[in-house]
């Protein structure tokens, strides 16, 4: 049973797809808390990921040049993170802002603009080639894969794969505490439910959207480092491609769903590299060149079948 | 400030949402300790002079103060911080938060005391205490309409403004909203309400305006307007 079957399909295809889903789960937590709480679809969130990326690929490189210490990328990841929070923050600031009042299509337009900006700026200091993010093949942990042996399920799994899914979860506990258990996060949550009567309520939304750029912003560059560490090179439009997957991802859970996100997220990912398993015969049911596509398909079928989502979200 | 004193005082004011005027020269006041009613027919502007106080409305002409001071155009979370606590019509709970929660996003400009004030309010309300746990948007109208008042008086309030607190309500429910607000009022807090249940407003009244057409056409006590003959044709179903 296992060597016909769950060798392969786990070790190849779960797990990476797991690790995947994590990825996109990280980012449908921005998306759908802006589309939740300032009410519009921010094109630039994938570009925030692949900055935090190419900032940690910059920390690492200059610790290792200057002091000659090769950190492990979550370390150099923690500086990055505050800065592309702090572009984040600034972006609201000076680009997003000054649309508040007006109709949403504005600060969507705006927000494409902020995509294109980021990304040439990218280009501009770093170059618009790929560069290696981390060397060599990642070996699967042996540990895991002599412990797993013995039992006769051998599992290759390699460590920043470990990484990718504690990260994932350990974040995703946190997330869940700030929003059920602080002042600040219920009240994301209430301005996500009704912004009138937060207003009313005499809730401070500009201070609530500040927080929802610090969360979404924080998400978002760890899963840009995540999906570095995995593919283990980064390239100026690795944040453009997670759009799609991550839109779609929003939408299955939900708008304004962060959990329905979390679960978009996870399904996306394993659906896209679960299409390319050979369900029948020997070769993959869905050509691996069609991966973004299962994604596209998710989304457009859910907004015709199910326009609010698995968890009953907005709908526009 | 003298237990009688001016709570709160709107006068000769104008004002709409953009360039639209709703209100053409609106004058009320409100006591301290004062239950009062607005009534009128729809489109007299009832509403709108509920957001004229929160700051929510252009306003072209005329004040509004609250305790003599001037708050004509305030932010609307700064009128609150203030002790103005508006209950919305419609839309006047987070349907998503659980009740408690509720509570104490209501309590957001509160610095201290927040658990206190929810014991009190699952006193005032013991038919929430038992819902504390459930998301409000599974609560009945009439505890919807419980939870949006409970969460008003989270703050210090001085005044609770409602915006048709029995409207689309069962008339147990109602009489037992009328009967909530007297409460309320009896521990010293202001209530200026908008209401169609004209009758049962008046009821518990002290005085009452009548607005039609954005402007001032009648006022005076509960008892008088309840007895008038031409307010009881317009709005109390009368013979009149």
């Amino acid at each position: 049973m296992w060597e016909s079957f769950g060798f392969n399909f786990v070790n190849f295809y779960f797990i990476p797809g797991l690790v995947l889903g994590c990825i996109y789960a990280l980012g449908a937590i921005g998306i759908t808390l802006t589309f939740g709480i300032l009410r519009f679809a921010n094109f630039a969130h994938g570009e925030i990921m692949m900055t935090s990326a190419f900032l940690t690929w910059s920390f690492y490189a200059l610790v290792e040049v200057w002091f000659g210490l090769a950190l492990h990328p979550l370390i150099a990841a923690m500086p990055a993170i505050v800065c592309a929070i702090i572009i984040a923050i600034g972006v609201d600031r000076y680009f997003y802002k000054p649309f508040r009042n007006s109709p949403t299509i504005m600060v969507v337009i705006a927000s494409f603009g902020m995509m294109l900006v980021i990304r040439s700026i990218v280009q501009v200091l770093w170059g618009p080639n790929q560069i290696t993010f981390v060397k060599g093949i990642a070996k699967p942990n042996a540990i895991v894969r002599e412990f797993t042996g013995s039992f006769d399920m051998m599992l290759l799994v390699p460590n920043k794969h470990f990484w990718i899914l504690g990260g994932t979860l350990i974040i995703m506990i946190a997330f869940n505490y700030l929003l059920n258990s602080t002042k600040i996060g219920k009240a994301m949550r209430a301005v996500s439910d009704n912004p009138e009567l937060a207003k009313v309520s005499g809730i401070n939304v500009e201070g609530v959207i500040k927080a929802t750029w610090i969360v979404g912003g924080f998400c978002a560059a760890a899963a840009g480092v995540f999906m570095a560490m995995d593919t283990q090179f980064i390239e100026s439009t690795m944040g453009f491609r997670m759009l799609l997957p991550m839109f779609a991802a929003a939408i299955l859970g939900g708008i304004g769903r962060p959990f329905g996100a979390v679960l978009g997220g996870l399904v996306i990912g394993l659906a896209e590299e679960l299409s390319a398993y050979p369900w029948i015969g020997n070769s993959p049911i869905i050509s691996p060149g069609y991966k973004s596509g299962v994604a596209f398909s998710i989304m457009v079928l859910m907004l015709i079948i199910r326009p609010s989502g698995l968890f009953k979200g907005r709908v526009f | 400030m003298s237990l009688d004193g001016f709570l709160l005082e709107i006068n000769n004011l104008h004002g709409g949402y953009g360039e639209t005027e709703i209100l053409h020269d609106i004058n009320i006041s409100v006591l301290n300790r004062e239950v009062v009613s607005i009534i009128g027919p729809n489109g007299a502007g009832k509403s709108t002079v509920m957001k004229s106080i929160l700051g929510m409305l252009n306003i072209s002409k005329g004040s509004v103060k609250l305790e003599s001071l001037d708050i004509t155009g305030t932010e609307t979370s700064e009128v609150v911080t203030k002790g103005v606590s508006y209950v919305p019509q419609t839309n006047n709970v987070f349907v998503n938060l659980t009740v408690q929660e509720n509570l104490e996003m209501g309590a957001w400009t509160r610095k201290s005391g927040v658990a206190e004030k929810l014991d009190e309010m699952y006193e005032l309300f013991p038919d929430l205490n038992e819902k504390r746990f459930q998301a409000a948007g599974t609560l009945s109208g009439g505890q919807r309409q419980m939870v949006a008042m409970a969460k008003a008086l989270m703050i210090e309030a001085k005044i609770l403004l409602l915006d048709e607190p029995t409207a689309g309500l069962s008339p147990k429910y109602r009489g037992e909203i009328f009967n909530t607000i007297k409460k309320i009022n009896s521990t010293g807090i202001s209530v200026l309400m908008v209401e169609q249940n004209a009758k049962q407003a008046l009821g518990i009244s002290d005085r009452a305006y009548v607005l039609v057409d954005g402007k001032n056409r009648h006022s005076g006590t509960g008892a008088t307007l309840s007895a008038d003959k031409e307010v009881a044709r317009m709005f109390l179903g009368g013979k009149g």
